[in-house]
């Protein structure tokens, strides 16, 4: 096990520090990346002096160095128009992304494993038939598109919950329904595939002959088994409602990192938009891990790998 | 790919196959003649007919599905709409594609520690969540139609590179590859003509179901403002307009969102269709 845990973590270091790169040749796919960031009314003098200060001047190799050394320490410069460390910002918003998340989260589980696990059991029934014409219909929908018909008509027509914002507990539900509705879609075929497997085991037949009675045979023999690829899986729908997270919180104006990094490319404050990329990736790899280290325990036979 | 085009003439269209196929096609052929048939001009104002609401009429004709802000027919507008959801699509999987299929197939058949560095590199781009990489970058690069192709395609390859090398790392075990070898065969050819014909289903099964991947981008892209800019007219730039006025227009809003996910449904029939008869181990993923 402990083998298994230093391999995962070495595995993250090298995906951090590519990540790195990827972050720190992102500003520059352009050239200079002063020419996004100095304001438009700015002179050649000025320019110079802020590519001097930025040490935009210097070789790549050595802005790199002074880029990751810094960044480590959680260092990501000083955002431009806030004038506070990039990564304050960051830091400062990330409670309500991962907030939303999680909650999104909750309700997509909360939907797809019943949901799935019904399907499996009633095979090309109408519910099977119906929740996979709605999961198909589900992931083929913009999520921020979703949001904008449930803004519509809950907070439009019905006036049940506030169009925009975070300042009550309500204004929560939308953007969430939004997400985990969307990732629902995507789990509740997962968990049905994976049910109707472990359905067709040699241990289930087992279990049935000893004579259990078939809910526990159900629950308890298939459910457990089918939940492992599930789990699994959850690490990567994470890792898309982090991203859908961008969209959605531009929609109900939810102030988290995607609405961050979105003002922050509005107003060319390139170092916010890179600590929070960094930091997306950092949560997304750190979820995996996570989730890694909880499948081995789930199912000891992953650590053989 | 002759193969794979006649093995899937040869096999009958599913029901839901045959939508996505009725549905692909109607809106590939409305990118092509979208302006000749068009009731009005996507991008003419019409300042006097601002927020029609459905089945308005003036003199200019009836606006079925209503006017936007600038009294621009809501109709019209999904029409103009399927060209640049066309384009975008095609070429962004086209080069994503192209990309992710060489570099899987290198890694795959080179093998040893150039794979494990190739495919460490593909993962990290992975580990940055698909929309926050194509918004920070079209944030730095810039918007147009051109830019996000660009944009797309050049983060969009990963999954095909992954599948791709899974593939090969299969291929290159078969018996008459491996009698290739034996015989003496160059590398080259052994990896164009013997391995890449085996990875090629996969790889148009992917492409298929990544054109909705891509529809989706494009207009979570346009809608913030990052990737289609306006005159052009795109599903998301609309839906931008509608929510602006989310409180007193509906359909403004409603129209687009809808053509979006009818679309991508269709793509997704059709891709779903193509893997059953292509490629069927890929079922369930």
């Amino acid at each position: 096990m402990a083998r298994y845990i230093v391999s995962r973590f070495g595995q993250m270091i090298i995906t951090m520090f590519l990540v790195s790169l990827l972050v720190f040749f992102m500003i520059r796919l352009k050239g200079d990346p002063i020419t996004i960031m100095a304001p438009p009314h700015f002179n050649e003098e000025q320019v110079e002096s802020l590519r001097r200060a930025w040490g935009f001047d210097k070789p790549l190799s050595e802005q790199y160095l002074v880029f990751i050394t810094k960044a480590v320490t959680g260092d990501f410069g000083k955002s431009m128009s806030h004038n506070t460390p990039a990564m304050d910002l960051v830091v400062g918003r990330l409670k309500l992304t991962y907030l939303l998340a999680g909650v999104s989260a909750i309700i997509g589980i909360l939907i797809a494993v019943p949901l799935g696990v019904l399907s499996a059991l009633n095979r090309n029934s109408w519910l099977d038939v119906s929740v996979s014409a709605l999961a198909s219909l589900g992931t083929a929908m913009p999520n921020f598109w979703l949001g904008l018909m449930l803004i519509i008509v809950f907070s439009v027509q019905l006036g049940w919950f506030p169009v925009f914002g975070s300042d009550s507990l309500r204004a929560i539900v939308l953007p969430a329904t939004c997400l985990g509705t969307g990732m629902a879609a995507r789990l509740s075929r997962l968990t049905r595939s994976s049910m109707l497997e472990a359905l067709r085991q040699d241990y289930m037949r087992t279990a049935r002959s000893k004579g259990l009675k078939p809910r526990r045979v159900n629950v308890v023999h298939a459910l457990r088994n089918a939940l492992i690829p599930v789990i699994t899986a959850l690490g990567l729908q994470l890792g898309w409602l982090l991203g859908g997270s961008v969209v959605v919180e531009s929609v109900f104006a939810w102030p988290g990192l995607g609405r961050l990094v979105i003002e922050s490319i509005h107003v060319r404050d390139i170092t916010v938009v890179q600590a929070a990329v960094f930091w997306f990736s950092f949560s997304f790899i750190m979820i995996n891990l996570i989730v890694d280290l909880l499948y081995s325990v789930v199912d000891p036979r992953v650590k053989v790998e | 790919m002759k193969a794979i085009v006649s093995t899937l003439k040869g096999r009958r269209l599913t029901g839901v196959g045959s939508i996505g196929l009725i549905i692909v096609t109607v809106v590939v052929i409305l990118a092509i003649i979208g302006p000749y048939v068009s009731p009005h001009d996507p991008i003419q104002h019409n300042l006097k007919a601002r927020y029609k609401p459905l089945g308005y009429s003036d003199d200019n004709g009836t606006y079925i599905l209503g006017t936007d802000q600038l009294g621009r027919d809501i109709f019209s507008r999904i029409i103009a709409g399927c060209r640049v959801s066309v384009i975008v699509s095609i070429f962004a999987v086209v080069i994503a594609g192209s990309i992710g299929v060489s570099y899987g197939l290198i890694a795959g058949f080179v093998g040893g520690w150039i794979d494990q560095i190739m495919m460490r590199i593909a993962d990290a781009l992975l580990s940055i969540p698909f929309i926050v990489l194509v918004v920070a970058i079209s944030g730095v690069v810039g918007a147009g139609i051109f830019t996000l192709i660009l944009i797309l395609g050049f983060t969009g390859w990963v999954t095909y590179a992954r599948v791709t090398r899974g593939e090969v790392l299969v291929a290159k075990e078969l018996d008459y590859v491996i009698a290739a070898t034996v015989v003496g065969q160059s590398k080259l050819k052994i990896m164009f003509q013997h391995i890449l014909p085996n990875v090629m289903s996969s790889a148009v099964v992917l492409a298929a179901l990544q054109v909705g991947v891509t529809i989706i981008a494009e207009s979570s892209l346009s809608f913030l403002g990052l990737g289609v800019q306006p005159p052009s007219v795109t599903w998301g730039l609309m839906l931008a307009d509608g929510r602006a006025s989310i409180g007193s227009a509906w359909w403004m809003t409603t129209f687009p969102g809808i053509a979006i996910t009818v679309v991508v449904l269709g793509v997704v029939f059709l891709g779903d269709w193509m893997r059953d008869v292509l490629d069927p181990r890929l079922r369930g993923e």
